[in-house]
């Protein structure tokens, strides 16, 4: 598998992300920072890793979502190559238009860090098919800016088309429809906050992280 | 030319960092205070001398930046 991590100034676990691609996917990612203009050619996959990125000034992500490579993953995203973001990753995509909705200062006002349960909604997308329909996991947040908002006609659709893959048990940020994890209508691209790539070896204390990669893996392009 | 950017969660939305100004203002003794919204006040200086240009302009990049308008309302006065 061809992947890309993209590092931000301020992305604090694209090492984490890369380790996990390089165990799964069998070959180191590329690193590549923010103000390239270019991506390597024939990528499978782009993953956008948790951080502050820009110490999250004006809103999470706002500043990342503008910089250089991102029109690049933009453009890759509408070519159908899958991109990955995580925690701030996620909050990157809602700001650079991929995904839909905000992510907004958690409910609770505080920096949640924590093991939660989710429920995998969907096991038929690129990035869930390893696991099981309802099946429940375990993986750890840690986040400020988690709580996902969509206004009611949005979270319709999402809801309807199948679009909420992963869904908080225990809802620790205020999330409407204790949303945890979203994907674009078109399949490819997939933004969640709870961190997938820090449970990929039992050391870790857990593998539960581990099916997202191979899915992706068996999915190929 | 001066502006003035006003940048506010959109009614409806969740203001959790406004609740709890709210409620360390109920502990101050300040218990007139019905509710509070947070928000932010952003400051320009652009090179722009038409109003109307200048408005547009900053209209531009509210939407693109500096709100989200998925749950921010903004309003551009110019000084």
């Amino acid at each position: 598998m061809k992947s890309a991590v993209i590092v931000f100034p301020g992305s604090n676990c694209d090492r984490d992300m890369a380790t996990a691609l390089e165990q799964i996917g069998g070959t180191p990612p590329a690193m590549v920072w923010h103000g390239d203009h270019d991506l390597p050619d024939g990528l499978d996959l782009i993953a956008l890793p948790g951080g502050f990125s820009y110490g999250d000034y004006l809103r999470s992500g706002a500043m990342a979502a503008q910089s250089p490579v991102m029109r690049e993953v933009v453009r890759a995203a509408t070519r159908g190559v899958k991109v990955l973001g995580v925690c701030n990753g996620f909050q990157i995509l809602t700001e650079a238009g991929l995904l839909p909705g905000a992510l907004m200062r958690n409910a609770g006002l505080k920096f949640v860090c924590r093991d939660v349960r989710l429920r995998v909604e969907n096991a038929a997308t690129a990035y869930s098919s390893g696991y099981a329909a309802g099946q429940e996991i375990r993986v750890p947040v840690a986040h400020h800016d988690g709580n996902y908002f969509a206004d009611d006609a949005l979270l319709e659709r999402l809801e309807g088309n199948g679009q909420v893959v992963f869904r908080y048990l225990d809802n620790p940020n205020g999330s409407r429809h204790d949303i945890a994890g979203i994907i674009n209508e078109a399949g490819n691209v997939l933004g969640m906050m709870p961190h997938p790539e820090r449970l990929i070896e039992p050391i870790q204390g857990g593998t539960d992280g581990r099916p997202l990669f191979e899915s992706v893996l068996a999915t190929g392009r | 030319m001066k502006a003035k950017v006003y940048v506010t969660l959109k009614n409806g939305v969740l203001d959790p960092q406004g609740k709890a100004i709210a409620g360390a203002l109920h502990g101050l003794g300040f218990d007139t205070v019905a509710d509070v919204r947070q928000g932010k006040f952003i400051e320009l200086d652009i090179a722009e001398t038409d109003a109307d240009a200048a408005k547009a302009r900053i209209d531009e990049m509210c939407r693109k930046l500096l709100a989200n308008t998925v749950i921010e309302n903004y309003r551009i006065e110019l000084a």
